[in-house]
């Protein structure tokens, strides 16, 4: 997995509540066997026409933003489906910060899971980083994952919090599956104990 | 020792592993599997050289991208991409040796649907799937919810979940339903009244006489939506329906077996006295049929109501009131039973158990769908459409109009050829009315099937009250 540790990036203002995942990536890109190139579809609803073109209205499709590595949002970012496709295609685009009042539990796990941080501030100061994101390539918002700080493009700097042991796995790109095959003696020791107790299960 | 909630008493039952930060390895009884979300797992599998830790706990069925539709069993009458998801599943469940229903099998159908219905699921249990419906199997007092594709893939190969404890929650409803109400009605009300993020960070364990007073299909209804309301997971306690749901299904415990589950089954409830993070009551007299206006499953109103204006709400929601009226093409103030639709869709995890199918075929009995109208029912899985078939409520369906499709996740997410055209209006049986949920364009209105069904006699939204 990617490592995250700083960034310095633009930000995408995307001023909505309850952006879901079927916003994120319409289903009709589900039907993928693999993880990549599913970026020129993030928000494909309403990035593009019925005819496939561009809607130039779109944050995403406008000049200063097509090089955005951070989304700035309402509450509730991620809400809906489990799919993974989502962190995929916002991972795929170059995003790799969302932050946001608030996000969806399974989205919120899944972008960890893919090299992205989602961070949650209060709604006031997301009220700041929108505008700043507003200024487009004019301002840049700065992430320390080490800090758990983000910097505004006036130097206002806020912090966040992170579980500690996501923050450890995002900042080196550790894979959950080797970690928890570490620790394969206590499964095992679980599920002879567990098949005694329950052995109906 | 300190009285514990039902989800308590679950989770303790299945640490594996606790690290001193609280992190834990959660142990997980039942994986179910589906086309969409697990193909990346399983190559992730293969290229690490790794295999599918316990394929006895692991059933893999394909539902989200089956056409619904006869001669599906032949890839040929598949959209390419598709036939391509079904081949790698069924070649996925070969190559790991996991339990497995094709799309020839009778017992095919919605993940969440074949599950207890092959007695999978059992109370106590925790089951997971990449789907965010899993939440539906909390029915049964097992601890169940939906993960990403990566948690997919750590649960084939350690059959385990990294997981924090979630805070308790408790939504009581009290007192009875009046008639026409339903369970739909019960957790589009719930959701209504917390919002759609009411529930994040929560189990939720839904308690009080009107929800014991619902049998096993109507409380996987109410649990399947926990998710539209934040929560990772929606519980109700075991009880003497529940057993005899579970009760000979092909996979539950046998003979002494099942003597020593039950046992185990009756001291899952939670104790006296047990801590609650949040609490909320809703009165079961209290709750009208609804439908939602829309585009979040929180914008739910009584069909008696009128269309909101966006001013009716506060902060970001005006915002998102506003884009979702557009999108709706609604009028602030238009009385909701007046809105006209299109289409009519029973069906989903939410609603396509057999006493949906007979809720709905109680209303069209002797009836016709309005003209020019498209409805469809679809069954949640091939055995709820036999016996549906033997019921005599196919024959209802079809006389009023209706097609009678093949099990499958149809047009919830209209991830197979079953959607809405752009601008079409369709009274759902679902889960989500999100935009382009249905279809690129397509609007969405959620509710029970006895609605659904009303609506598709009048062709438009009705209170089914007045059919009754």
């Amino acid at each position: 997995m990617q490592k995250f540790t700083k960034l310095s990036g633009i930000a995408a203002p995307l001023p909505l509540v309850n952006i879901d995942t079927d916003m994120i990536i319409p289903k009709q890109f589900l039907k993928t066997i693999k993880r990549s190139g599913l970026g020129v579809n993030l928000f494909d609803e309403m990035r593009y026409d019925d005819d496939g073109n561009e809607i130039p209205d779109f944050v995403l499709n406008k000049p200063q933003y097509r090089e955005a590595q951070i989304i700035v949002a309402g509450d509730n970012f991620g809400c809906g489906s489990s799919r993974e496709h989502a962190p995929w295609a916002i991972a795929d685009f170059g995003i790799t910060c969302v932050i946001a009042p608030s996000y969806a539990d399974i989205f919120y796990n899944n972008c960890f899971k893919n090299g992205i941080l989602p961070i949650a501030l209060p709604q006031e100061q997301v009220d700041v980083l929108m505008k700043d994101a507003e200024k487009g390539s004019n301002a840049r918002i700065e992430i320390d994952l080490e800090a758990q700080t983000v910097t505004s493009s006036d130097g206002e700097t806020f912090s966040f919090e992170v579980d500690p042991f996501k923050k450890h796995c995002l900042m080196n790109g550790l894979d959950d599956i080797g970690l928890t095959m570490e620790k394969a003696a206590s499964i095992d020791t679980f599920e002879a104990e567990a098949s005694a107790a329950r052995p109906w299960v | 020792m300190s009285p514990k909630t039902l989800y308590d008493k679950i989770w303790d039952a299945h640490v594996a592993h606790e690290a001193e930060d609280g992190t834990c390895l959660l142990y997980i009884d039942r994986h179910l599997v589906h086309e969409v979300t697990s193909p990346q797992a399983f190559e992730g599998l293969r290229m690490a050289g790794r295999k599918v830790r316990a394929p006895e706990k692991t059933i893999a069925v394909p539902d989200h991208n089956v056409p619904t539709t006869a001669g599906r069993d032949d890839p040929k009458n598949m959209t390419e991409d598709s036939a391509i998801q079904v081949a790698a599943l069924d070649s996925n469940a070969k190559e790991f040796g996991i339990h497995y229903y094709p799309v020839s099998d009778v017992r095919q159908g919605i993940v969440h649907i074949v599950g207890p219905e092959q007695g999978w699921t059992l109370p106590g249990m925790t089951v997971v799937c990449g789907d965010s419906h899993t939440a539906t199997h909390g029915a049964f007092g097992a601890l169940a919810h939906g993960i990403g594709t990566s948690e997919v893939e750590h649960v084939l190969a350690t059959q385990t979940l990294i997981q924090k404890k979630s805070k308790n929650m408790k939504v009581e409803i009290t007192g009875k339903l009046r008639p026409g109400v339903t369970a739909k009605d019960i957790t589009l009300s719930v959701i209504g009244a917390t919002g759609t993020a009411g529930g994040t960070g929560y189990v939720i364990e839904y308690c009080g006489e009107a929800i014991r007073d619902l049998s096993m299909e109507g409380r996987m209804t109410v649990c399947n939506m926990a998710i539209e309301g934040g929560a990772r997971a929606g519980l109700i306690a075991p009880d003497e329906k529940t057993y005899e749901y579970c009760k000979g299904r092909p996979h539950a415990p046998k003979g002494a077996a099942w003597e020593a589950a039950e046992a185990y089954w009756r001291t899952l409830y939670t104790d006296e006295g047990a801590h609650f993070d949040k609490v909320i009551t809703l009165k079961g007299e209290d709750i009208a049929p609804v439908v939602t206006w829309g585009t979040s499953p929180e914008d739910v109103l009584p069909i008696t109501a009128a269309v909101p204006a966006a001013d009716d709400f506060e902060g970001g929601k005006v915002g998102a009131a506003q884009r979702s009226l557009d999108y709706m093409d609604l009028k602030p103030g238009t009385p909701l039973s007046e809105i006209e639709i299109d289409t009519v869709f029973i069906g989903s995890c939410t609603n396509g158990r057999i006493e949906d199918l007979r809720a709905a075929a109680a209303i069209l009995k002797g009836k016709k769908k309005k003209d020019g109208l498209r409805a469809m029912v679809v069954p949640g899985s091939g055995l709820v459409r036999a016996q549906a078939e033997e019921e005599g409520l196919a024959d209802i369906f079809k006389e009023a109009g209706f097609e009678w499709r093949l099990a499958g996740c149809s047009m919830c997410l209209a991830m197979n050829p079953d959607q809405l055209a752009p601008g079409e209006r369709c009274a759902a049986t679902s889960n989500r009315n999100f935009e382009g949920r249905q279809g690129r364009g397509g609007r969405t209105h959620l509710m029970s099937p006895q609605m659904a069904a009303a609506a598709a006699i009048t062709g438009k939204l009705t209170d089914v009250r007045e059919m009754m």
